[in-house]
């Protein structure tokens, strides 16, 4: 068996889920060749050599690639993953983008964010907001599969020595082009692969006293997000997001400030290692899933936790 | 021009789930029903572009069991035209749904085809990026903004760090996320409209369309349970606790 793993990066940097979908490729088991797609991106291709257990890096260096658009990145991986038994990626929204524009070209189904590899053709996925987990078996010759990061710890980002081999095939599908992006500025660790979160919900009631959880998270070294309902009042911007249709995260430490606990926000954190909640409502259904649940109202308990955790960390 | 939405009918979202106790899937029966969440968005994105005057006509497409019906009779009520009703009591898989959805865009040829970027009840995420491969178009998945610009049309999507805009010439498939609107409500006497317009019902035979799952479902289980944990008196038993006991921090 042979696996194709189609990296995710920003064409400066190898983003870290990449390393989660090498080692559910190791799971699966076979030859893993990991393809960097993109503009520039000679840096991406240098440390994907190096991720544990990749056997080879295709680069694909072109500007068609710079923005990773799902019509032209399809086109590409259809190419070069004719004669893989697997084709995988992670689960972000270039992956979800793509991938099953690739499984559509190549005629064969997709399995969407797995959590486990059972065996070559048999992988668990969530559905229902990850209120069922099913097991489902490929019968295609081909398997086309994004992962969910956090399902599987990642590789080493070192000690490995593929080879590095430009691939010179240039398909621009000439459908979309791109026009302008806004993307979040933020010093503190990305959001999908921090070890500690802290998270705000309707309760913070405005942007403004996000900074508060912005203390927090900067003397826990944690990343902030947030639940639907603060990103639809407008207090913090989309990205930042957690749950069934946002970001899915799995940290050691997750910190609920004033956030009820909906199916569509458990969704993106409940297999987060340890939960905190800080409620004022003590029936709130957060507190059916945290393991240590503060009820107070959150304006009085997070200064001061601000204070303690200053003295211990 | 001609927009072409599609909808799905799925568990309410605000219904707890049950596994079936024999493993081999969640108990629908007798379980609230209603329009995926990403649908309405769908639908309510292509009413707003014939108020704006850029639609023309709006079809609506369901594929499923007859009682998809009253889900095809909603969006007629929220303002489509007219239905289109793929009748099949067999599970649809995204593969499968994308090849009958690519027969009727051969047949409506619609300059815009809306769909949702997931349904709750799989979380696949898939249909509309295949709808667009098997019809050669472009996609815009994941849209919080579309404005149509003549032969093209404009999309803001929701990416991992922020947004990104891309622009797609026409025809072309979007994917609608949570913030692209705020659908409607329908209102009693557009309920009774809706009752009079057309819907086509057709089986995926007279759409040259086989219904052959890939995906084998092995088993449903219910996740592992997380326990409740404890209640702790104030912030400084907090702080210990996630010091001493959990040691995360």
């Amino acid at each position: 068996m042979s696996i194709l793993v189609i990296a995710e990066h920003d064409n400066s940097s190898l983003k870290p889920a990449t390393l989660s979908v090498v080692a559910a490729a190791k799971a699966i088991g076979g030859d893993i060749d990991l393809l960097v797609a993109g503009a520039n991106c000679g840096a991406v291709a240098e440390a994907a050599a190096k991720a544990e257990g990749v056997s080879k890096v295709l680069v694909a260096d072109n500007a068609v690639y710079e923005h990773f658009l799902g019509e032209n990145l399809a086109a590409l991986v259809v190419e070069l993953g004719q004669n893989y038994s697997h084709i995988l990626t992670s689960a972000g929204t270039t992956g979800k983008d793509f991938m099953p524009r690739v499984a559509a070209l190549l005629d064969v189904a997709q399995v969407s964010d797995i959590i486990r590899v059972e065996s070559a053709d048999t992988f668990v996925r969530p559905i229902y907001a990850g209120n069922a987990v099913a097991t489902v078996q490929s019968g295609d010759s081909i398997k086309v599969i994004t992962v969910r990061p956090t399902g599987f710890d990642p590789v080493a980002a070192d000690g490995g020595a593929a080879n590095v081999e430009a691939v010179d095939v240039v398909k621009d599908a000439g459908l979309s082009s791109f026009v302008g992006e806004e993307l979040a500025k933020s010093d503190r660790p990305d959001l999908a692969s921090a070890g500690t979160v802290v998270s705000g919900g309707r309760g913070m009631q405005n942007g403004e006293n996000f900074k508060m959880l912005e203390q927090i998270a900067d003397i826990l070294g944690a990343a902030v997000g947030a639940s639907r309902a603060a990103v639809d009042a407008g207090f913090v911007p989309n990205d930042m997001q957690v749950g069934q249709t946002g970001k899915i995260v799995a940290p050691q430490l997750y910190i609920a400030v004033g956030i009820s606990g909906a199916i569509q926000h458990l969704a993106g954190m409940s297999d987060s290692k340890v939960i905190v909640a800080i409620n004022k409502d003590e029936d709130a259904p957060i507190f059916q899933v945290a393991d240590y649940g503060l009820v107070a109202d959150l304006f009085e308990a997070v200064p001061q936790l601000e204070e303690e955790l200053k003295k211990v960390v | 021009m001609k927009v072409l939405v599609a909808v799905k009918r799925v568990i309410d979202y605000n219904v707890k789930v049950r596994v079936k106790p024999d493993n081999t899937g969640v108990d629908l029966a007798n379980v609230k029903m209603a329009m995926n969440p990403f649908c309405e968005i769908a639908v309510e994105e292509a009413v707003r572009l014939k108020e704006k005057g850029v639609a023309t006509e709006i079809v609506v497409v369901s594929i499923g069991p007859k009682a998809a019906q009253e889900q095809i009779r909603t969006a007629l009520a929220l303002g489509a035209d007219r239905g289109i009703h793929v009748e099949t009591d067999e599970e649809v898989q995204s593969l499968e749904a994308a090849k009958l959805l690519k027969a009727i865009v051969d047949k409506e040829e619609p300059k815009l085809v809306i769909l949702g970027k997931q349904s709750i009840d799989t979380d696949n995420n898939q249909t509309g990026q295949m709808l667009a491969a098997l019809s050669g178009m472009g996609q815009g998945t994941f849209a919080s903004e579309v404005v149509v610009d003549g032969d093209k049309v404009n999309v803001t999507r929701e990416v991992d760090g922020g947004l990104m805009t891309v622009a797609l010439s026409l025809p072309a498939v979007v994917t609608t996320d949570l913030r692209l609107n705020e659908p409607r409500y329908a209102s009693l006497p557009n309920i009774m409209k809706a009752k009079k317009k057309p819907i086509d019902a057709m089986s995926p035979a007279d759409l040259g369309v086989e219904l052959a799952p890939r995906l084998k479902t092995l088993k449903v289980e219910a996740p592992a349970a997380r326990q409740a944990g404890v209640k702790v008196a104030d912030v400084a038993e907090l702080v210990n606790k996630l010091k001493n006991e959990a040691k995360v921090i």
